[in-house]
Parts: C-alpha cells; structure tokens; sequence
C-alpha cells in the first residue's frame, strides 16, 4: 500500500470546501507571468498612442471632474489642490475598479479556455490584478510628477507617514477587488444577470466613494454608515498619505480590514466551489 | 501492479438535461424558500433527488455510468464508442476540466493533451510570445520552454515569421506551430482526441509519428481517442469501448474494434414493411417496394448459400414496360461490399402490386454482419441512373456465420483484416504429406 503515495493527481467528484491549493498555484507562476506579459504586451498594440494610453485615461477623467465638480457644481476639495484631489482618487478607484471587473469575468470571458485545459484557475484573477497594477504603477508615477510640479509652486499641503505605508493600501485595493470579483465570477456561472450590473454597480459605487467630493462633506450622522463601504477608509489614507487630510479612525479602518478579509475568503471559497463543475453549466 | 499510471475508479457523471436553472436567481431564491419550509420546489418539474437515482428519467442523462479501468506504464490505450458515448466526457474528466459526479482517478504523472491545439493562443502577440503563452498554460515551465524553443520552431517549421503577430499567419502555420508546441511538451501522459479529424494527411502523419515515438521510444502512454479504427488498431496495445456511457470492452484492441462496429448492426431483419423515410428522395416513385423479405435465415447463413429475397412492388401506373432490380451489400462500416444488377425483365402488366424473387448467388461473403439496399428502375448507364425508387440500406440484415452451409462448419477465427469477400474458386487444398 505504499505505492498509495505515489499518486500525483487524484481527481475525486468535489474539492475539499476550503483547499486554497497554494501549491499548484505556485507551480503556474510562470502562467501568471505569461498572462501579465500578455495583458499589456496586447493592450495597446497596434494602437498609434501605445502606452500613452496609461496617461491619457486619468489624465481626462481628471479634466472632466475639474469641469463637472470642480467648477460648475463647485464641490470643495478640502484645500487640496483640485487636480491633485481628483486624480488621487481616480488612479485607486481606477485599479480597484479593474481589479473587480476583470476578475468578476473570469469565468465567462475565459469559458473558452477553461473548457479545453486545466490549470490552476486562480491565475486569471492573480495576472489580471497583477497586469492591472502595471497600469496603476504608471498612473502613480505621473500623479507624482504632478504633485512634485504642485509642491514646487504652492505648498499648502504636506505630505503624510502615511506615505510608506501606499503598498499597502494598494494591496489592501487588490485583494477587496479580488475578493469581491471572485464572489460575482463564480455567481456568474449560473447567473448571467451579473455580468450586466457589474458594470454600472461600479459606476455608482464610485459615487459611494469620496473622489469627487471629500469625505468632510459626508454629513455627520451618515458617516458611520458611509464608512462601512471598505473602499472608504482606503481611499482616505490613500488621500491623507499625499496631502495630510487626516486617517480614518481605527475602528473605521479596522471594519474594513476585516471586511476585505472575509469578502477574499468568502471569494476563494465560492470560487473552489464553482471552478470543479462551471464547465458544465457555463 | 505497480506500474499503473492512471486509475479509473467507478466514475459516474451525469448530466442535466434542459435548463441548468430555472435561468433568473429570483426563482431559484423562490425554490430555495420552498425547500426551507420543507415544501416542494415550485418550479421544478421533478423531484431532483429522486431522478438523479433513477437513471430513467428523463431529466437526467449518465455521459458515463460506473466505469473503471486501469492504465499501465507505456500502454498505449484506445479508447472508442459511437458519438454520445462518453469518450470527450472521459477526456474531459481526465484532463480535469470537469469533475465526474462519483468516483475517484488517481493518476501518476503530468497529462497533456493533443486535443486543443492552439488552445490560449493570443492573435496580438508574435509567434514567440505565444509559444511561452501556450507553453505554459499546457503546464510548462519557462526553463523548459526556453530550452526547447528552437526545436519547437524548429517542427513549426515557420521560423521566418516567428516574430510576427500570429493573426497574420495562414491557418496552417498555426496550427503547425501550435502542434509544435503541445508535441514538446513531454508529458508523462499524452491525451490525443481526434487530432487526426484536422489538418492535411501531412500532418495526419506527423501526428501519428509523433504519438509512436513518444509510446515506443519513450515509454510513455497514450490515451487516443478516435473513429478512425485504421490509426487506433496501427497504434494502440489495448482499446476500451464504450457504449452509451458504460464500458463494455476492455482488452485486445482488434477485439474491441470488432466489437464496437458490431453494433451498428444491432439486430437481424429479414422481414420489412418500407415505411416513406426508408425511401431514398428524388426518384420518380413510377414502381415503388413495398416489402422486403430475406428468405434465408438471417442468423444462420454460409458463404457458399445463395441469397435470396422477396420483394412486393406496387406499380404507380408506370408506362415501362420492363425493369430492372438491384441489390447492394454493406458491411456495417456502410462500406459497399458488393453490387448485384439483374437484366431488365418485363414488368406484369395490368397488376397493381406484384412480387419477384431475386437470388443472390456466389455472394463469397465472410463471416460478419451486413445490409441491403435494394433499388428498382431500369437503363443503367454511367450517370444516367434511372431509378424508379431506392430504399436506404439497413432494410434487411443478415450475418454470414458459416463457411459451408451442408456441414455447417463455422469460421473458427476470421480475422476481419482478412477482408469481407473470399473468393469462392479459390481453394486451399491441403494435405498431410
């Protein structure tokens, strides 16, 4: 019974209900690189701005806002700069938002594939969030350009501690939208309708979020229930590292910890549910 | 045995036939209420549990019903059925893109498969980018990818567009390079399931060549997977057989092809009313068959015994005056064995419905199964067919079962390579000197 051992697959009718299978990912790294090389490798080939494309999008959102809200609706920034404010916002929200959105279609947008090879399933939403934070990266460094442009000329706002602990507000980022995206691909599975409202959810969730208006707006006796939304929190220490606007409170920031921590593992775990058997219902 | 690589352990899957769901979450939230309070789900037509016992009903279908095998070091396995038997389901659960619904495979070792070739390429990137792309999504590593780039370019044969976008390639550089690349990947276990079906016979043959090497050189098994039994019986050691998801063969490969392609002809019919789908459409119906009789027994017939059937024919007020009547032979592959014409003879006149006899003599058939098809019409000349009416083949079938009808002396062991036909002069006289 020792050669019992030796099996290096053993394909039963369920996975184990909460088997990470960190081990198998491990072995696909090289599939997460390939599929991070190809995410932007393909993105803008064959387009005539290329890469310029990373700048363009924020760069325009943020002209837009400084039109819409800055100036016509006139939402005060809380004596940040405007430019700063908004792009600030729009670059986190940004990845957050892609790492949500293309981790919530992996399923459907890669039914094709999965029906054909196995490989650890969890390496399309890992080289999205990865390949989506390439992109954020670039957006941090020109937003850091602007800020140093500000800095040399008017210097009312300074920067926070906070600032080296950015990485981790961006992880923090990832795995929210990790999590969550993992929840809805695996719904989508069996219910299409997601796939629709995801898109426009994230549209209006933006609005839930203090990027065009700062969180002092917020009034008072809504704001414990405002910062329940997880993105809230991070979004603010994000804002408070670059201009010193003040962190949330533990008890805030601590909620949505915890949060992303449940929704990443409620995430796995529906997704180990699902990956088995999506194939036949897909 | 020490030496198994692959265990198939009583794998069950079914499937449910129609929606998945009842398509909108809030019915399913409706059932899910219902069966809180312990009522019956009110939008579902059968209790689930009960069918999924119950392999007769009909919301349920089993794609694979309590198979096991086993799979030795270096064998290089068969695996064949009719379409619907499970075999892609079988792969699928191997390769582990679906999970069966019960039971347990153990395997040893990497699978690849041949199946999907090309399977993640990306249009956008170069030829290059995608053999690591594709590499490693079949489970490579870079490091072995790296290492063996150029001999994977090398059999792609397309070196001189590797580093331009794969959209721009023609169809069969893709396939070419992306055949390449599955063929290095040098699993443990090759799945191959009907890559023979695509590409030229160039590449038919580089397949087959490849998969021979990896079995015999190599040493690694195969499972294959195809409806071309000439390539399953050169190349496989064993074949399994499966019919509507259960296995019913497992051994010699002859013997399983023999098996499988018994059951096409199913039972033996020596009687036949010929309903309208049994007529073949575009012919002009002047004099039409109506029944068919084989008046041999179909069960009991030799190669030296004369054929003969019955046929009723209604006329349709046809102006000719005289006909001919043909029968064709097949062996269950549809494969046209023999063709029998007779003269044209005179048609009876003034009769509505007639019958004629025809006998079929010095067929040489061997022992195996086959079926007719029968045709009347008459001036048979190259194209010019002229056919009163055809009925379809598998109207009557009968099965040759003895070499001499008057001693009855069976074929003790005809191997159906030996063909369909023996040639009936051709006598082997042997003598103990």
């Amino acid at each position: 019974m020792s050669e019992k051992e030796n099996w290096t697959t053993i394909i039963t009718p369920k996975n184990s209900f909460f088997r990470l299978n960190l081990k198998e990912l491990w072995q696909y790294r090289d599939l997460i690189t390939s599929f991070v090389k190809r995410d932007i490798t393909s993105t803008y080939k064959q387009t005539i701005l290329g890469p310029l494309w990373f700048f363009i999008q924020p760069i325009f959102t943020t002209i837009m806002f400084l039109i819409v809200f800055g100036n016509i609706a006139k939402i005060p920034t809380d004596g940040v700069p405007q430019v700063l404010f908004y792009m600030n916002g729009i670059i986190l929200w940004n990845y957050f938002s892609k790492c949500l959105v293309s981790t919530s279609n992996t399923f459907v947008a890669n039914s094709a594939i999965f029906k054909k090879v196995y490989f650890s399933r969890l390496t399309i939403p890992l080289s999205n969030v990865i390949s989506a934070l390439v992109q954020f990266v670039i957006q941090l460094a020109l937003f850091i350009i602007i800020l140093i442009a500000y800095k040399i000329h008017e210097a009312d706002f300074k920067l926070s501690f906070a600032v080296f602990a950015v990485p981790l507000f961006v992880l923090q980022m990832a795995v929210l939208g990790l999590g969550i995206g993992l929840i809805i691909t695996s719904l989508t599975t069996k219910y299409r309708d997601l796939t629709h409202l995801i898109g426009f959810a994230v549209q209006l969730w933006m609005y839930a979020t203090p990027i065009v208006y700062p969180l002092s707006m917020v009034p008072e006796k809504w704001r414990s229930l405002y910062v329940l939304n997880p993105v809230v929190p991070i979004l603010e220490s994000f804002k408070h590292a670059f201009f010193s606007t003040g962190m949330p409170s533990l008890t805030e920031y601590g909620i949505s910890i915890a949060m992303t921590i449940f929704l990443l593992f409620a995430g796995i775990f529906v997704f180990n549910f699902v990956e088995k058997n999506f194939v036949d219902t897909v | 045995m020490s030496d198994t690589v692959i265990k198939v352990e009583n794998i069950s899957k079914f499937y449910q036939l129609g929606l998945i769901n009842h398509g909108t979450l809030a019915k399913d939230l409706q059932g899910w209420w219902a069966k809180i309070r312990g009522k019956e789900d009110p939008n579902s037509r059968v209790s689930l549990l009960s069918s999924a016992k119950n392999n007769s009903d009909n919301d349920f279908i089993y794609a694979l019903k309590d198979v096991s095998f086993d799979v030795k070091q270096g064998e290089v396995l068969g695996i064949i059925g009719a379409n619907g038997a499970g075999k892609s389901t079988l792969l699928k659960i191997l390769s582990r893109v679906t999970s069966p619904t019960s039971g347990c495979i153990k395997i040893k070792g990497r699978i690849g498969s041949l199946l999907e070739v090309g399977t993640g390429f990306h249009p956008e990137l170069t030829g290059r980018e995608n053999i690591y792309l594709n590499g490693a999504i079949l489970g490579m590593r870079k490091h072995e990818i790296d290492k063996k780039l150029d001999e994977i370019i090398d059999f792609s044969g397309v070196e001189k567009f590797i580093d331009t976008p794969v959209k721009r390639y023609s169809s069969g550089m893709y396939v070419r390079l992306a055949f390449a690349v599955a063929a290095h990947l040098d699993p443990e276990i090759l799945v191959v399931d009907e890559v023979l079906a695509v590409g030229d016979a160039d590449f038919q043959k580089k397949c087959l060549g490849k998969m021979d090497d990896v079995s015999k050189k190599e040493g690694r098994t195969v499972l294959f997977v195809s409806h071309n039994m000439a390539a399953v019986r050169q190349l496989c050691t064993r074949g399994i057989l499966l019919r509507n998801g259960e296995l019913v063969f497992n051994g010699d490969v002859n013997d399983c092809i023999n098996g499988y392609a018994q059951t096409s002809i199913t039972n033996l019919i020596s009687h036949a009313f010929i309903t309208p789908d049994m007529h073949a459409s575009g012919f002009s119906n002047e004099i039409t068959i109506e029944e068919a009789t084989l008046l041999n027994d179909p069960a009991e017939m030799s190669t030296d015994e004369p054929i003969e059937i019955e046929l009723v024919l209604k006329n349709h007020f046809s102006k000719a005056t005289q006909c001919r009547y043909s029968v064709n032979i097949f062996d269950e592959t549809d494969m046209r064995i023999i063709g029998y014409v007779s003269e044209e003879i005179p048609i009876p006149q003034n009769k509505e419905t007639f019958k004629v006899r025809c006998q079929l003599e010095n067929h040489s058939l061997t022992k195996r199964r086959y079926k007719m098809s029968l045709n009347v019409g008459y001036k048979d000349f190259g194209t010019n067919v002229k056919n009163f009416d055809v009925v379809k083949g598998g109207v009557l079938t009968f099965e040759i079962k003895y070499l001499n009808k008057k001693s009855k002396s069976e074929y003790v062991c005809w191997n159906r390579n030996w063909g369909a036909v023996i040639h009936q002069g051709c006598n082997i006289n042997v003598e103990v000197l």
